[in-house]
């Protein structure tokens, strides 16, 4: 499904702006990754560079998916071909309903895999269910895109864009963080209904809560811009208890 | 500078204004000063020293004559369905070529309210008109106010009863036609008398189906009685060749609300002058607008409030959409003067720039004499933002298709504004078409 390899990527307006220094990662078909780290050792960096965000440069490496290159690919054509990212911090967009935006995406990607789009109705049918499903509170659709949405809320909202495109790869970034017991449980649940033998998921988190809700396939430490330690779902618990130090020690960057 | 080259031009307003038929003599009289007072003015055309006009060229006015429109060609009912606000249940007069147009215009009474041509009300009932017509609109100091009190044709004259609510609203469209030549005049002029605790809302727009140039000077005088709220909505969807040079007057007494919301697409010059004077105690006004500018055209929005007693508000919040080489300003005050304590003043003026070209002169003001106000200004302008754009983006929505989704959105609260939802549908799909067109010279 996804084949990374030797991934460097820098800030495009930083010089020096290096943040991912050699990234490997495989991920196949079904298979769910959590990626834990520091802060600032480059999670969001790597999803964000996964989705296509222009505001990063991969100066070399390749990110192939379903065997093929998407580096040349922009950020709504990675998601046509089923691409998601669950922002860590999703944008609040004025005047841009939740409905309407929805819409535009599933019709989007329906029009590029030459499917038929939905009516408004059947639409309405769909996200009105996945609302329910998701446990978003009707009145915030109603509210411009995210605005106003506290940070619980607006996690649920990217579980409910989820949950409508049904993406073949979902990145969560953080999507954890910030939601109380119940909501947890509700992105746990939305993940685990998805789960399919032909859809993967990265879970970037700092927490192993959410991989007791969600077993994980595989855990990977991010530092220093590498993956630099890869095991099962123990490595998380070691984490969790032990911190960093010891991925941070073993691995002292190149340049240092 | 004190002397006023004699324009060449005057001469064709002079034709225009010999050509006054008025059979009331205190109308001629009035028109009279009125003509003095713009022969004197001239066109303000010298920028220089002249902070009024800083921002706005018009010595388009000096070396290109316009000539009033003196007939109006035919139009039905369907044509004006197609092209403007329409709703069979409003109160509506019409305008066509700046006449008032009896056959187009329906709904003119009932509801506690009368609307009709003004200058035939003015000739058969003086009591009515004379008091009121010119008196929140002054002449002095303003060419353009004089002009079309000199010139105006026809005019719409809006009574609205004591304690009336009108359940429609009341819409006074002014079009312009196809038929006749480039370059006419129109003097559309609309006087508002709102009574004691009446409540009104009244539409003016102004939507043309000729592509030729035209010059537009229309004046909106409304007076206010104590208690009177009227919800004021403007529409100027005039051509890209238009010089369009509004004045819009208020004089509010104890507890009158004039809350205005205003959607201007870019004609070539295009201003926007708003003066909302605030007599009484407890009066309030909201000033709100969207402009949108493309090409090389130019809109001014001169938006003014004088608080003269206390616990006033006052509230002016503009956005502006620029896109291709335009250029806009916003130049928003607010006097509060001594003894008008407890104000609220509130301006905002809010800029999307599409392109590097467009360019916008903006600076909200203040000036206080009271004690004991609250007033807050501020001003921004900036371009798409990208993470906005990368967010729409990143769930499958085209580059173009989230460009013109956040343009909109930046539009819309506004446009939410506009009532009944017909008028604001009505603006909705004028702006689906408008801002995919939008020249961002490529940055988006
Ligand atoms: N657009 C940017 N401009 C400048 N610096 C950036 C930019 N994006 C990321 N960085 C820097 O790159 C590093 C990695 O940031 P990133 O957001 O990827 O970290 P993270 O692992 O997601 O951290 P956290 O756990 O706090 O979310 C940080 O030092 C950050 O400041
Ligand atoms: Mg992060």
């Amino acid at each position: 499904m996804l084949e990374v390899t030797n991934l460097h990527a820098r800030v495009v307006d930083v010089e020096d702006g290096e943040i991912l220094k050699g990234l490997n990662l495989t991920i196949k078909p079904g298979e769910i990754h959590a990626i834990m780290g520091p802060n600032g050792s480059g999670k969001s960096t790597f999803a964000n560079v996964l989705a296509g965000r222009i505001d990063y440069e991969v100066t070399d490496g390749d990110i192939k998916f379903e065997g093929e290159s998407i580096l040349e690919t922009p950020a709504d054509e990675r998601a046509h071909k089923g691409i998601f990212l669950a922002f860590q911090y999703p944008a609040e967009i004025p005047g841009v309903r939740p409905w309407q935006f929805m819409k535009a995406a599933l019709d989007a990607k329906h029009e590029s895999s030459g499917e038929k789009k939905l009516s408004v109705r059947e639409f309405s049918k769909l996200f009105d269910s996945k609302v329910a499903e998701v446990k978003i509170n009707p009145d915030l659709m109603k509210r411009s895109l995210n605005e106003g949405f506290s940070g619980g809320e607006k996690k649920r909202n990217e579980m409910l864009q989820l949950a409508i495109l049904e993406p073949k790869l979902a990145v969560l970034d953080e999507t954890d963080s910030g939601l109380d017991v119940d909501a947890m449980r509700i992105v746990a649940d939305a993940v685990n209904g998805l789960r399919s033998p032909d859809r993967s998921f990265i879970l970037v988190t700092h927490y192993n809560r959410l991989l007791n809700h969600i077993k994980p396939d595989v855990v990977h430490v991010l530092a220093n811009g590498q993956l630099v330690e890869t095991g099962g779902p123990e490595l998380a618990v070691e984490v969790e208890r032990e911190g960093y130090k010891r991925f941070l020690e073993e691995h002292v960057p190149a340049n240092a | 500078m004190t002397t006023i080259a004699p324009a060449t031009t005057i001469a064709s307003y002079a034709r225009d204004f010999s050509k006054n038929e008025d059979g009331a003599e205190w109308l001629t009289a009035l028109r009279n000063k009125a003509w003095a007072e713009f022969e004197s003015l001239g066109f303000p055309t010298k920028r220089r020293g002249n902070e009024l006009w800083k921002y706005t060229d018009l010595r388009v006015l000096d070396t290109k004559a316009f000539s009033r429109a003196e007939a109006a060609s035919a139009l039905s009912s369907d044509d004006l369905r197609k092209i403007a606000p329409w709703n069979d249940d409003w109160h509506t007069a019409v305008t066509v070529d700046g006449q008032f147009s009896s056959e187009l215009s329906r709904n003119l009474s009932g509801d506690d309210i009368a609307i009709s041509n003004l200058i035939e009300t003015a000739e058969r009932d003086k009591a009515a008109v004379e008091p009121a017509l010119g008196s929140v609109a002054d002449i002095a100091g303003n060419a353009f106010v004089a002009l079309n009190t000199a010139l105006f044709k026809s005019g719409v004259l809006v009574k609205v009863d004591r304690d009336a609510e009108p359940a429609q609203p009341i819409h006074i469209l002014h079009i312009v036609t196809a038929a006749g030549a480039d370059n006419r005049a129109f003097y559309p002029r609309i006087l508002l008398l709102a009574g004691e605790n009446s409540k009104t809302s009244i539409i003016e727009s102004y939507v043309n189906v000729s592509e030729g140039s035209q010059f537009t000077v229309p004046v909106f005088e409304a007076s206010l009685s104590d208690g009177a709220a009227v919800r004021h909505f403007r529409v100027q969807l005039e051509n890209e060749q238009a010089i369009h040079l509004a004045t819009t007057r208020t004089e509010q007494p104890d507890s009158a609300v004039f809350n205005s919301t205003t959607f201007a697409t870019g004609p070539a010059i295009g201003r926007n002058d708003v003066h909302t004077n605030l007599s009484g105690e407890h009066s309030e006004t909201n000033l709100h607008g969207l402009y949108i500018t493309d090409g090389s055209s130019h809109q001014d929005n001169e938006i003014s409030t004088t608080h003269q007693k206390p616990h006033g508000t006052s509230h002016q919040f503009y956005k502006g959409i620029l896109a291709g080489k335009s250029r806009a300003v916003f130049s928003g005050k607010v006097l509060v003067q001594a003894g008008a304590m407890k104000t609220l003043a509130l301006q905002k003026d809010l800029n999307l720039l599409l392109s590097h070209g467009a360019e916008i002169d903006t600076k909200p003001s203040l000036e206080i004499y009271a004690d004991d106000v609250k007033c807050a200004h501020g001003a921004t302008a900036g371009h798409v933002d990208p993470t906005m754009l990368f967010y729409l983006m990143s769930r499958g929505v085209r580059r173009e298709d989230a460009a013109i989704m956040l343009v909109s959105g930046f539009a819309s609260e506004i446009i939410e504004e506009f009532e009944p939802e017909s008028l604001r549908e009505f603006l909705y799909s004028r702006l689906e078409r408008i801002i995919p067109e939008l020249d961002s010279e490529g940055i988006l």
